[in-house]
């Protein structure tokens, strides 16, 4: 009996040194104190030690794109580092070409603060703005698609370029222990700029998708941060050819308000693929910009229809319509958007039709 | 035994663990890391310094512990619950410090500085110490030569690795099918130090 009590009393005090040990060690050895971020040479930023750099701009209301959310998944937070980042780690190198390497170009994610440090980012991120807005409407696209409206709060309205997107803050929720931020592009009128649109759709245990088709209500405020992204219509006449899928539909609304409004007559034709005849949508909305848009061309495509369904439109594969359409797109840009599996495809059978690679703009779902 | 005979005893015993006993190719211990972290040789060499490391260190830790805290008690059977509190603990620690002051390091080895925890070899060579009644510097020399000799074994298996990269493996043994039957040839190969110390 006292031998099983002297052990248990033994063990417990060896852990406790341990731990004490260890709690010490945390105070010391992983404390980095204060360091200074250094942005653009000019502001100045004091941050505690010990976190990745995304998170300390972030918290600072600096925002930088990011996807995933700090994962080192999507490679967009690229700042460049020109003091004080440390070595380039194995995570970053698959998002970095020989290039930003020698430029110092790093992921802000994978940077730890360890020391004071020099960063650069581009000045139009600085204009980066958080907003809070009011979910005002939400309608159903397709049985996977919602189109999600918010009403502008704090600040009560956003300039935005057709084709950029916003990172939605997703909070906590039941199965949802931290809050994360998620690519959306906008899918509204930019004149419109009081409210403004989303269309997303849901991924199955997707965490953001799951809160807006769960959880979101109408009423609900709704944080967000943008806009980002360099997908824009080009200043040039060329004629264009969009493709698309699914929710990639949204910065092509964008898009097309734009070209009403500034009355852009350049010549268009819209290839939007999906699998079934219910994951068409929009299709009247399309029509009537083929009405508005005197060169404007709307060609929705449906890889298999099911049998007995009524479908009167092109039918296989988005990048197979595009082969039957047209011969030769030399002199086209080409704009996609959606899965990178479709526009992987979309840009080999754009090449093989002409278009040149500086010609082609995307934006993929990462 | 004097202190100058405890030097060469330890410098003997750490020379045997290397190639006579080698805890990876004569006792099979530490099999799990061995085979998935063996497919580079940078990355093997990082975890077998971290091996090296951990083993002379927690060796002599441990030694301390038995012989100042379990033999005065009687408690020489608890040695395995304490022994594996020890590891963990100093396993923890040292990858505070590598984080701190070697990032390439510390993500290089991910989470196998975690595993090192439980690497079988790491508790193996503190009890084998034990059983064989080592003293304190002897023990040091034995967990340095056992985390060499693992280094030794991993660093091999790494640069054979990589050169097999060339090679037609049927696909049914590639991985840790293959690792394994180069793992028992290594074995055998070294079974020819049998004797060196006589």
């Amino acid at each position: 009996m006292f031998a099983v009590l002297l052990s248990v009393l033994i063990v417990s005090s060896v852990s406790a040194g341990l731990a004490l040990v260890l709690v010490t060690a945390e105070r010391f050895v992983s404390n980095y104190g204060e360091c200074t971020i250094t942005i653009n040479e000019d502001k100045k930023l004091t941050v505690q030690g010990g976190k990745n750099v995304l998170a300390a701009l972030t918290e600072a209301k600096l925002f930088i794109p990011s996807a995933c959310g700090g994962r080192g998944t999507c490679g967009y937070c690229k700042v460049k580092a020109t003091e004080g980042a440390g070595p380039v780690l194995p995570t970053e190198t698959p998002f970095l070409t020989p290039e930003e390497l020698q430029d110092n170009v790093r992921l802000s994610c994978q940077i730890k603060i360890r020391n004071d440090l020099k960063i650069e980012i581009p000045e139009e991120l600085l204009a980066v703005r958080e907003y809070e807005s009011v979910c005002t409407e939400i309608t159903d696209l397709t049985y996977d698609m919602k189109l999600f409206r918010f009403e502008l709060h704090d600040p009560p309205t956003i300039e935005f370029v057709p084709g950029q997107y916003v990172q939605l803050l997703c909070p906590r929720y039941k199965g949802n222990r931290e809050e994360v931020y998620r690519a959306y592009s906008i899918a509204s009128d930019p004149v419109d700029n009081k409210v403004m649109d989303l269309i997303i759709r849901r991924v199955p245990d997707g965490i953001c998708t799951t809160w807006c088709f769960e959880y979101l209500k109408a009423g609900d405020t709704v944080r967000f941060n943008g806009p980002y992204g360099e997908f824009r219509l080009s200043r040039t006449e060329a004629p264009m050819i969009w493709v698309a899928g699914a929710s990639g539909m949204a910065p092509f609304v964008s898009l097309l308000h734009q070209m009403k409004n500034e009355h852009i007559t350049r010549p268009t034709a819209y290839f939007f693929g999906g699998n079934k005849v219910k994951d068409m949508f929009y299709i009247d909305h399309m029509k009537q910009f083929e009405a508005e848009l005197e060169n404007f061309r709307f060609v929705p495509v449906v890889a298999a229809p099911d049998e007995g369904e009524r479908w009167q439109g092109e039918r296989g594969l988005v990048t197979e319509a595009l082969q039957r359409a047209s011969a030769d797109l030399g002199g086209h840009e080409g704009y996609l958007c959606g899965s990178p599996g479709m526009i992987d495809a979309a840009i080999k059978v754009m090449k093989q039709l002409g278009v040149t690679e500086e010609r082609i703009f995307y934006d993929k779902f990462a | 035994m004097n202190i100058g005979a405890q030097f060469w005893m330890a410098a003997v015993t750490c020379f045997a663990a290397i190639f006579t006993n080698n805890i990876l190719l004569s006792y099979f211990l530490g099999m799990c890391s061995f085979v998935s972290v063996s497919r580079e040789v940078k990355t093997a060499f990082g975890l077998g310094c971290a091996v090296v490391f951990v083993m002379t260190l927690t060796v002599a830790l441990d030694w301390l512990a038995y012989r100042y805290i379990l033999i005065p008690l009687e408690l020489e059977f608890f040695r395995f619950i304490l022994f594996i509190i020890i590891i963990a603990a100093f396993v923890q620690f040292v990858e505070m410090v590598i984080d701190r002051y070697s990032p390439k390091l510390y993500y290089a080895l991910g989470i196998f500085l975690p595993l090192i925890t439980v690497n079988c070899a790491i508790l193996g060579a503190s009890l084998f110490m034990v059983i064989r009644e080592y003293t304190f510097i002897v023990a040091i020399g034995y967990g340095l030569g056992s985390g060499l000799g693992w280094l030794l074994a991993i660093m091999a298996m790494a640069g054979i690795r990589q050169r097999m990269g060339q090679a037609r493996v049927p696909a049914g043994l590639q991985g840790p099918g293959i690792t394994l039957i180069i793992a028992g040839l290594m074995a055998l190969a070294f079974i020819g130090f049998t004797g060196v110390l006589g």
